[in-house]
């Protein structure tokens, strides 16, 4: 029988280097003995010959496992996680059959741990036990954690407070954190810590953030268990608001309503005139007003805001697309996204000036289904491309261009009523009703969706169109 | 006036922190990691939060949340603050925010400060008056610990774009599911608005996220993102509805989450709005559902099969509620059915799924193993096969009354 004392402090490091030694003399598990602290001796104990410095390599996950085990109270503990190391030796992957009663034991009892810190990060209360006003100003505070974890959660404390001085005490160890150094040290009792004004301000927050409508107190219970309730300055109040809870609820619920302070009416009057629609200034603002406030299909509801057409009043080139997309619709600009970006490459090679065109859509609300975080696009059906055409009419009658661009078949649907043999009629001039030239082409995120060797073919053919629609109007 | 400045900080901060209770949001997760371990400031985050107390309504305590003042000029029926309550008024100056939430935060109360605000003058100066705060904060005490900043949906972007530099997390709540509930209940506030600030804040959050030519890192705009709140059970929207424009603000402006905030009695509430029980088992299955739409592949229609009437179901959770109407695709068996279908047996959650699939690679799965994975049994076991258990009574006419409670009196607020 091999007997292994581990120091109160830095227990994992010399967890560790006893595991490797005895692993390396092909110790079985059942023949040592560990303990914590000062070493009670076991009489059929051997004292620990030294051991050869052992390689012993496990995986990664079991060193994250018996750095959380280490500092469960479990007396057992050193050994579970010996006797698992044993294992490993035959079987590598042990660790990863969540099934196995040791592995479930080990992974339990590192959950534990790891709540136990988590509390202990949460409902550590610190007292000011210095001056206010020295340059690192001095803070204490008194914890009784389940496990042995106040050496795991110092790192934590030094990461936040990093520019005052602190001292944690448990009935374990206490933790020093001066000049920006850490110091473990033996545990104490319960320190007379002086009172601080700021816990009865800490009072006040607690018991008026509280919702007295929606008492939960298991809820409370269950993340804020009543072992740690004698150490929070705010616990103290607990009991008295869950008393007055229901009584301070139905007493919302009885009172009649008021009458409303005089100024009310003054400030609600004023702000609503302000709100009232502003009259038009000129034909744009009209006509880009009466666009925010379009419901003539359900478009809206889904989008985020309408994107008019973009461009002088007086340009001679009209370009009409498909409708906003996922950027044109955050942005409230059209021809911003990935197609638009292409589009102001191909117009840049072919000499058309994007900035002296109106550029607008067929539809002017984006349509999409939602995935999770995305947007997937869908293209506008006949109704809304329809209810949409009135629009574009007003645009059209306000620009009254030398030349449409058409792009893509919603452009062309709407412009024409037909949106068939795209392929085939681009290229070409076809008149409109009131006798206007349009041009038709593709959109430019039909080029987007093509394959490398058919892009570039289509995309020289799109770099002609803009081009020819360039030369009509220059 | 006069009576206001002889507030105390304690007076002011019991009508401020009671003033921003309605808020549900108080998370500390997310975003960047940062700390103080050099000595030369405050504060730390850690990406996962902590909630420092929780009181006796179950909700966590993580931050100091409160409203920078509660006067308001908008008249909300669902709100405390609105300009028609009589509810006492406050302000606080920015450096007492300050010095509140430093003191509160040395002594480890909180992870950092929720700031939000009533409309005051402007919605320009209340934003400014917000970032100035953030900005002592970062600037003047250095501090590294979280900061959420309500943004007021008027207000110029560029005081926005500022807010998301020092903030970890923006917000702005639509408060009300429809357009329509949102002008019957809050006039003054503007829907179309709303969506285009949480547009900019996508933008302004997805532009800082691009490398400059010279491989310069911009400064990170609201690392852990903005999130929105709904009331639950002030207008008459069902959870359908409910569900759909959760689903359209994820999609559209990348949220990382909507919160669902039961309708709760207020102080001196209004004509306009009776006062009920607040729906906490409504919010629940909404939170419920939530999750579901984003971490276990359903989407909206089909938590909708379950509810005939366009809300969910409050005895039965909605994934239980989608099984017992979907009893074809069960039982799964757990050694061969893939992540997807496994994610869909009730009891089994997205923990559990990962330890089947680690272990089933090795050796196949009996049932203890199920509970030792954390797979709760009492509701899974109908709907699955293991290597030793294959169900009885999936077909069974009463399997939904096995799960439901058993029928209570009604009772009275």
């Amino acid at each position: 029988m091999r007997a292994v004392t581990l120091p109160k402090i830095g227990t994992f490091e010399a967890w560790r280097d006893a595991a490797r030694g005895l692993l390396a003399a092909g110790i079985p598990p059942e023949n040592v003995l560990w303990s914590r602290g000062t070493p009670e001796r076991d009489l059929f104990a051997d004292p620990l010959p030294a051991l050869p410095p052992g390689q012993v390599t496990v995986p990664k996950s079991f060193v994250s496992l018996a750095q959380q085990v280490i500092w469960h109270r479990d007396p057992e503990r050193f050994a579970r996680l010996y006797a698992v190391l044993w294992a490993l030796r035959e079987n590598r992957r042990l660790l990863e059959d969540r099934g196995d009663p040791r592995i479930d034991r080990l992974n339990r009892m590192a959950k534990e741990v790891g709540r136990d810190k988590h509390k202990m990060t949460a409902f550590v209360r610190f007292r000011e036990i210095g001056d206010r006003e020295a340059p690192r100003r001095r803070f204490a505070a008194w914890f009784e954690p389940s496990h042995f974890i106040l050496e795991p959660s110092t790192a934590f404390f030094a990461k936040r407070f990093g520019d005052m001085d602190w001292s944690i005490f448990t009935p374990d160890l206490s933790a020093h954190f001066e000049d920006g150094r850490i110091r473990l040290d033996e545990g104490a009792p319960r320190p007379e810590l002086p009172h601080d004004a700021t816990e009865d301000l800490w009072r006040t927050y607690f018991r008026n953030i509280f919702n007295p409508a929606r008492l939960k107190v298991k809820a409370m219970q269950a993340e804020m268990p009543r072992k740690y309730w004698h150490n929070l300055p705010e616990a103290e109040l607990i009991p008295e608001l869950v008393a007055e809870a229901q009584s301070r609820a139905r007493h919302m619920a009885e009172q009649a309503p008021t009458l409303a302070p005089a100024r009310a009416a003054r400030v609600t009057e004023r702000l609503r005139a302000e709100m009232a629609t502003p009259p038009p200034v000129d034909d744009r603002e009209t006509l880009e007003a009466g666009l925010a406030g379009c419901r003539r299909c359900p478009l809206w509801e889904q989008a985020t805001q309408v994107v008019p057409g973009e461009g002088p009043l007086d340009a001679r080139l009209m370009i009409v697309g498909e409708q906003p997309g996922d950027r044109e619709d955050l942005e409230g600009r059209p021809f911003v996204g990935p197609a638009g970006q292409l589009f102001d490459q191909v117009a840049a090679r072919a000499g058309l000036d994007r900035r002296a065109a109106f550029l607008t859509n067929a539809v002017k609300h984006f349509k999409f289904a939602p995935r999770g975080k995305r947007r997937i696009h869908q293209s506008p059906g006949r109704a809304e491309v329809q209810h949409c055409r009135w629009w574009l009419e007003q645009e059209r009658a306000l620009v009254r261009p030398d030349l449409i661009l058409a792009m893509g078949a919603t452009a062309l649907e709407s412009l024409t009523g037909d949106r068939r043999n795209l392929l085939a009629r681009r290229g070409r001039i076809e008149n409109l009703a009131d006798g206007t030239p349009m041009l038709v082409t593709v959109h430019p995120s039909y080029l987007l969706r093509l394959p490398p060797p058919e892009r570039a073919e289509a995309e020289a053919l799109f770099e002609a169109d803009l081009r020819d629609a360039a030369r009509r109007v220059a | 006036m006069n009576a206001m400045a002889k507030l105390s900080v304690s007076e002011k901060l019991a009508i401020l922190s009671d003033a921003a209770k309605y808020d549900a949001s108080c998370a500390s997760s997310g975003g960047q990691r940062r700390d103080s371990r050099d000595g030369s400031g405050i504060g730390s985050t850690t990406g996962s939060g902590i909630c420092h107390a929780y009181a006796p309504d179950g909700r966590c305590i993580s931050l100091l949340k409160i409203l920078m003042t509660n006067f308001c000029i908008y008249d909300c029926a669902y709100c405390v603050n609105r300009v028609s309550s009589n509810v006492q008024r406050a302000r606080f100056t920015p450096e007492e925010v300050v010095d509140l939430t430093l003191e509160f935060y040395r002594r480890n109360y909180i992870e950092g400060l929720f700031l939000s605000s009533g409309i005051i003058r402007s919605p320009d100066d209340t934003m400014a008056d917000m970032v100035r705060i953030a900005r002592l904060l970062r600037e003047e005490h250095r501090f590294r610990g979280y900061i959420h900043l309500k943004t007021i949906p008027d207000a110029a972007p560029e005081l926005i774009e500022q807010a998301g530099l020092y903030a970890d997390r923006l917000s702005i709540n639509v408060e009300l599911p429809t357009d329509r509930a949102v002008k019957d209940y809050a006039p003054e506030k503007n829907p179309d608005q709303i969506r285009r600030a949480m547009a900019d804040v996508r933008v302004m959050k997805e532009a800082r996220k691009e490398q400059s030519y010279t491989g310069k890192r911009p400064r990170r705009f609201a690392p852990a993102g903005q999130s929105t709140q709904m009331i639950v059970g002030a207008d008459g929207a069902r959870d359908m509805t409910i569900l759909k424009t959760s689903t359209r603000l994820y999609s559209s402006y990348r949220l990382k989450r909507v919160y669902y905030s039961a309708f709760s009695p207020i102080p001196d509430s209004s004509a306009a709005l009776p006062l009920i029980k607040p729906p906490l088992m409504r919010e629940h299955r909404l939170y419920q559902a939530d999750w579901l739409l984003r971490f276990y592949g359903f989407d909206v229609d089909e938590i909708a099969q379950g509810t005939p009437d366009g809300n969910l179901d409050l005895e039965i959770d909605p994934k239980l509620a989608w099984a017992l109407a979907n009893r074809h695709v069960f039982p799964v068996d757990v050694n061969r059915a893939d992540r997807e279908l496994l994610l869909r047996v009730p009891g089994i959650g997205a923990k559990t799924v990962g330890r089947l699939l680690a272990t089933r690679r090795h050796r196949t799965i009996r049932y203890d193993d199920l509970r030792r994975m954390g797979a709760n049994l009492k509701q899974a076991r109908p709907f699955l096969t293991a290597l030793d258990w294959s169900p009885r009574g999936l077909d069974a006419a009463d399997l939904r009354a096995r799960f439901a409670p058993p029928p209570e009196q009604l009772q009275l607020i």
